[in-house]
Order: structure tokens, then C-alpha cells, then sequence
């Protein structure tokens, strides 16, 4: 069994400018990485001896709204082999270009994938299935981000019962 | 879909090319069929819906389709305090509700740099386990019942109302119970709480032996599930697979070992292992790990007979001061205010905990912008990563295995759907 590198330095050793910087805070280690070397990154952080960052515990994204880049997307791994956490970040905004899918090298990507496009709208390129997975197909807008407001239904009281049902026209179908 | 106006039925409107790439050529040629599954129906475990594409009764692709118990909660959190988003915790996975609080709370006090007194950690431990074997009552109940050993389901609601019981007697709820916070627990335990305990570790083991006979002596249950829904330990470490169902496969990893949280490293217990990585094995498994949680829950109630220390840290940034102090102290009148007013204002970071909850890897992701509401929370469940593997694990059984397979794999749609 190999000895467990420091994957910060390894990752800039080896990448050199897609290490765009990391943090450090509560003992968890984040490494921001450029979206387009994503894959190479993760395939180095799985497959290396002495990382084997095997599972790819969660993705999620992060507004950061207003600033920018606007959004973070954190891949969590983890290694079975020598029992350590890693994040890897990606920051991405609004037009910039999709972010490659995961889902070749761990097909669990697929569902988190999709999670992360239908709430916080961050598209992924090479992705098998890219739907909306929680929300209905012809929704409009991503409701997880900061400029989405949270949304509220009044209470039909008899007082304005015909109000309200003036706006649901389906309700009595 | 809408219906029918002569038949009543339900009649699909969509267009088969939004299938394109899902499903194989053959659909499109008229060799297999398109069958929807759900989502009401009863051995789905809630509301799944599943789109088969079959073949006889073959099932060459399927493709299952979520989101029926959306309720934004994580948009929802965003917008309350820390402290006051812990009650939609429980309604995620309405079987666990324990353990989600107790993610929840372990994020909390990770951000915060919070202790928590030695009682509150050991009184976790035993809640969560009780929990545990909550949950694995009601999978055990609704998975044999699916797969032809229909008497489970009511010995395991029966035991579960023991279970809800010492709930209802600690946190004044049976299910959604709200009783961990950051920082300790609500209130101390009851006084009854031991002899209710204590009940359960008499009663249950005599009781887990005979499910494990009534359903490994079944000859109809080990003939529908041996062999069923086979995945490799490579395969099953690739689509994220947690829980009973990973070490079902024979990977030995538990969270409760490998990264120790809320004392677990005091504790002795095993960690069963299957090793055919079907759905007999992963059924085994969630068996045995009963077992191992009342050995756990023994331990802790041994501890806490010695353990009579403060049952909530006394840190008056984050935690409320005691009803009684108010009358006395001014300090305590102030924190008492700010705290349920503003709330706390956490230090800006982010951080990621994972617990080991009956279904698998718990996690809970929470970043902070130092302002008292949390800026994002995340919940990494282990019923949505895990179904994800459904397309895997069901593709070319019988539809009839495609129950056990969903059996298996214990998912709770509220967990899945957040």
C-alpha cells in the first residue's frame, strides 16, 4: 500500500495553472480547479496512487450571488483507501462554457448532475440524459438560485374563496 | 396525461421521441413496449414512477422518474434561521428523522466550532441507532410484503409503536421529533426513558430471530431474491451506492468506523457484510445490523446511567439560555432575545458532514456567508443517489424481480425528492 500524497501539491505539481487556488477551513481541504480540466482532474485524483479518491460522494452548487464568478459547483470524493475527504470547486457564471459531465467516470454523477442543472441551472456537456430530474419538464427558471423568490400560495378562506379561484381554473376540473 | 372520456383510463399524450436515447431502438420499431409503473403504485415505496421498456416480461431499460415529493427544502432552509430549519430536517426522510436533526446539527457545530457534552453525544447515539432499527423495521415490514412474506408487515408496525413511543416520550413527537439542536439535545432525557429502553433490548432480540426465520425459512422469499439484482463491489463503489446496500456487495465501509462522529469510536459493535451483492444479501445485511444496533444501544444506556452531566452546551452565542434564567439575569434575557430573534451569526465557510444513516451516506452540505441565515444547504441522501442505480441493477430481470430490486435498495422519496 502507498503512502497518501498531499493532494493540493500533487494536483499543482501536476496541472500547474488549473489549480486556480484552494482553502482550507475546519480541517476540510478545498481545491478550485478550471472547469475545462475538470475530468483530467478527477481522473488523476481516482485513479493515482497514493489519492484514490474512489466515490464521488455528492455534487452540488453553490450562488454566490451578487458576485462573481457567480456560481460554485463542489464535487465531494472520497477515499476508501485512506479515509480522507476532498472537494474539488468549480467556479462557473451565466454563459460560460457547459461544464463536462462526470458521468464517465462515476455513472453516480448522472442524477447529481441533473440536480445541479434543474436548481441551480449549470449546464454540463457529454451528459447522457440532461433533463430536468425534481421540477416539472416545462418549468421556467432554476429555483435554487438567490434571484428565484420563494414562493407562497395565499389560503382559500370564504372570505376570498372566489378570488383566489378566479386564478385556478384547473382546480375545478 | 389526461383521461379517457369513454374508458376513464389514463391516457399518456407524450410523444415516444422524448424517450430517444432512453430506451433501446426496439421501442420505436413496436418489438418492446413502454410501460409506465407508478407513481401510485403500492410496491413503489412511495410515489416512484418508473417508465419500463419490456420485453415479454423482460425489462430491458427502465427509467425512473422522481420528483413527486419536491418541497424545496433546501430553498426553503435558506430562508429561516439556522435553528428553526431543523424541524424540516425531520421531513425529509420521515423514517430517519433522528438522523437527519443529527446531520444537521453535526454541520452546525462543525461551522460553529460548538462542543457538545458527553450525555448529549452518547443520548444521540442511542437514538439515532433506535432510529436505525426503526427504519429497517418498516423496510423489513414493506419489503416482505412486496416479495410474498406478507405476516412482516404487521409484526413490524407493531414493534415500531414501541419504538415511536420512547419518540413521543423524549421529544413529545412520534415522528417528526426535532429533538437534537446544535449543541446538545432539547431537553434532558425522561426518567422513563431507561425502563422504555431497556423494554426494547429485553424484547427485541428473540424478536429480530424470528423475522430472520420467518423470512431466510421462506422458501418463496429466497427463491425471488437470491441472485437478484447482482452488483459488483467495483460497480456498486462507481454508482455511489451507501449503506446496506454497498455492503451488501462485501465493501466494508461504514461511516460509523471509518470517520467516527458523536462518540461512535466508544462503542464496539461488527459490521455485517454480504457477499453476493444481491438482494437476499443486502436483506441479510440490514438483519444483522439490527442486531449490531441493539448492542450499541446497550452500551450507551450502561453510559448514560454514569454520564449526568449538562445535556446542552452552555455557549450563549448559539445556544438559548434555560427558561429559569430569565427571571434572574438580564445577560439572559438579552441572549434569549437576539437568539430568537436575529439568530447567530456563524463564521463565513463551508463545510460538508456525513453521517451513516439506515439508507447509507447522510451528508449535509451548509455554507455559511455570515449573515444568521445559511447561504446554501445541501443534502446529500442516500435514497437519491442510491436509486440512481435502479437502471443498473434492474436492467434484464423479470419485472416481478424489479419489486424486490426497489425493496432493496430501502429508499423513502421524501429523502429522495427533498
Amino acid at each position: 500500500m502507498s503512502h497518501p500524497l498531499d493532494p493540493k501539491q500533487t494536483l499543482i505539481d501536476t496541472f500547474g495553472d488549473a489549480v486556480e487556488g484552494s482553502e482550507e477551513f475546519r480541517g476540510e481541504l478545498t481545491v478550485i480547479v478550471k472547469a475545462e480540466k475538470i475530468i483530467e482532474v478527477a481522473q488523476h485524483l481516482r485513479d493515482a496512487e497514493g489519492l484514490k479518491y474512489n466515490l464521488l460522494s455528492d455534487i452540488t452548487a453553490v450562488d454566490y450571488y451578487p458576485a462573481e464568478p457567480r456560481f460554485g459547483l463542489c464535487y465531494h470524493l472520497y477515499s476508501m483507501a485512506f479515509n480522507r475527504r476532498l472537494r474539488i470547486k468549480v467556479l462557473w457564471s451565466d454563459g460560460d462554457a457547459p461544464v463536462p459531465s462526470m458521468t464517465k467516470l462515476w455513472p453516480s454523477a448522472n442524477w447529481e448532475e441533473r440536480e445541479a442543472y434543474d436548481m441551480m441551472g449549470i449546464v454540463f456537456s457529454g451528459h447522457p440524459d440532461m433533463r430536468r430530474i425534481f421540477m416539472p419538464d416545462d418549468w421556467q427558471g432554476y429555483p435554487q438560485r438567490k434571484d428565484y423568490p420563494l414562493g407562497y400560495e395565499t389560503v382559500q378562506f370564504s372570505f376570498n374563496y372566489d378570488e383566489i379561484a378566479k386564478h385556478k381554473p384547473f382546480a375545478k376540473k | 396525461m389526461t383521461a379517457d372520456p369513454q374508458t376513464h383510463h389514463a391516457v399518456w399524450e407524450g410523444n415516444i421521441e422524448e424517450l430517444k436515447g432512453l430506451v433501446s431502438e426496439k421501442a420505436f420499431t413496436g418489438e418492446s413496449m413502454i410501460l409506465n409503473m407508478g407513481p401510485q403504485h403500492p410496491s413503489t415505496h412511495g410515489v416512484l414512477r418508473v417508465i419500463l421498456e419490456l420485453e415479454g416480461e423482460e425489462v430491458l431499460s427502465c427509467i425512473p422518474d422522481v420528483g413527486f415529493l419536491h418541497t424545496g427544502i433546501e430553498k426553503n432552509m435558506e430562508y429561516k434561521t439556522y435553528e428553526k430549519s431543523i424541524v424540516m430536517t425531520d421531513r425529509m426522510d420521515y423514517l430517519n428523522p433522528m438522523g437527519n436533526g443529527l446531520v444537521y446539527c453535526l454541520a452546525m457545530e462543525k461551522l460553529f466550532e460548538l462542543d457538545v457534552p458527553m450525555r448529549a453525544q452518547i443520548a444521540r447515539v442511542v437514538l439515532a441507532e433506535l432510529t436505525r432499527i426503526n427504519s429497517h423495521l418498516v423496510w423489513m415490514g414493506i419489503g416482505g410484503l412486496d416479495l410474498g412474506v406478507t405476516s412482516t408487515m404487521t409484526y413490524a408496525f407493531r414493534e415500531r409503536e414501541v419504538l415511536l413511543d420512547i419518540f413521543e416520550m423524549v421529544s413529545g413527537q412520534r415522528m417528526m421529533s426535532t429533538y437534537f439542536r446544535p449543541g446538545g439535545l432539547w431537553r434532558d432525557l425522561p426518567d422513563e426513558f431507561e425502563g422504555a429502553v431497556q423494554n426494547v433490548l429485553d424484547t427485541f432480540p428473540a424478536k429480530i430471530d424470528d423475522y430472520d426465520k420467518i423470512i431466510t425459512q421462506n422458501p418463496v422469499f429466497v427463491d425471488r431474491t437470491q441472485g437478484i439484482g447482482f452488483i459488483s463491489a467495483e460497480d456498486a463503489v462507481a454508482y455511489g451506492l451507501t449503506g446496506a446496500a454497498l455492503r451488501g456487495s462485501g465493501v466494508n465501509w461504514d461511516i460509523r468506523k471509518a470517520m467516527p462522529y458523536s462518540s461512535y469510536e466508544q462503542f464496539e459493535f461488527d459490521v455485517p457484510l454480504g457477499q453476493h451483492g444481491d438482494v437476499y444479501d443486502r436483506f441479510i445485511v440490514r438483519i444483522a445490523e439490527m442486531r449490531q444496533s441493539l448492542r450499541i444501544i446497550e452500551q450507551g444506556m450502561k453510559r448514560l446511567q454514569k454520564e449526568k452531566g449538562p445535556f446542552r452546551s452552555d455557549n450563549r452565542k448559539y445556544v438559548p439560555p434555560p427558561r429559569a434564567e430569565l427571571g434572574r439575569s438580564m445577560e439572559a434575557v438579552i441572549h434569549h432575545f437576539k437568539l430568537w430573534t436575529e439568530g447567530f451569526r456563524p463564521p463565513k465557510g463551508e463545510v460538508y458532514v456525513s453521517i451513516e444513516g439506515p439508507r447509507g451516506e447522510l451528508g449535509c452540505f451548509l455554507a455559511s456567508d455570515g449573515s444568521p441565515n445559511p447561504m446554501r444547504v445541501h443534502f446529500r441522501t442516500p435514497s437519491f443517489v442510491n436509486l440512481s442505480a435502479l437502471e443498473k441493477l434492474a436492467k434484464n430481470h423479470m419485472i416481478a424481480d424489479l419489486v424486490g430490486i426497489i425493496g432493496s435498495i430501502d429508499i423513502v422519496l421524501g429523502d429522495c425528492d427533498r
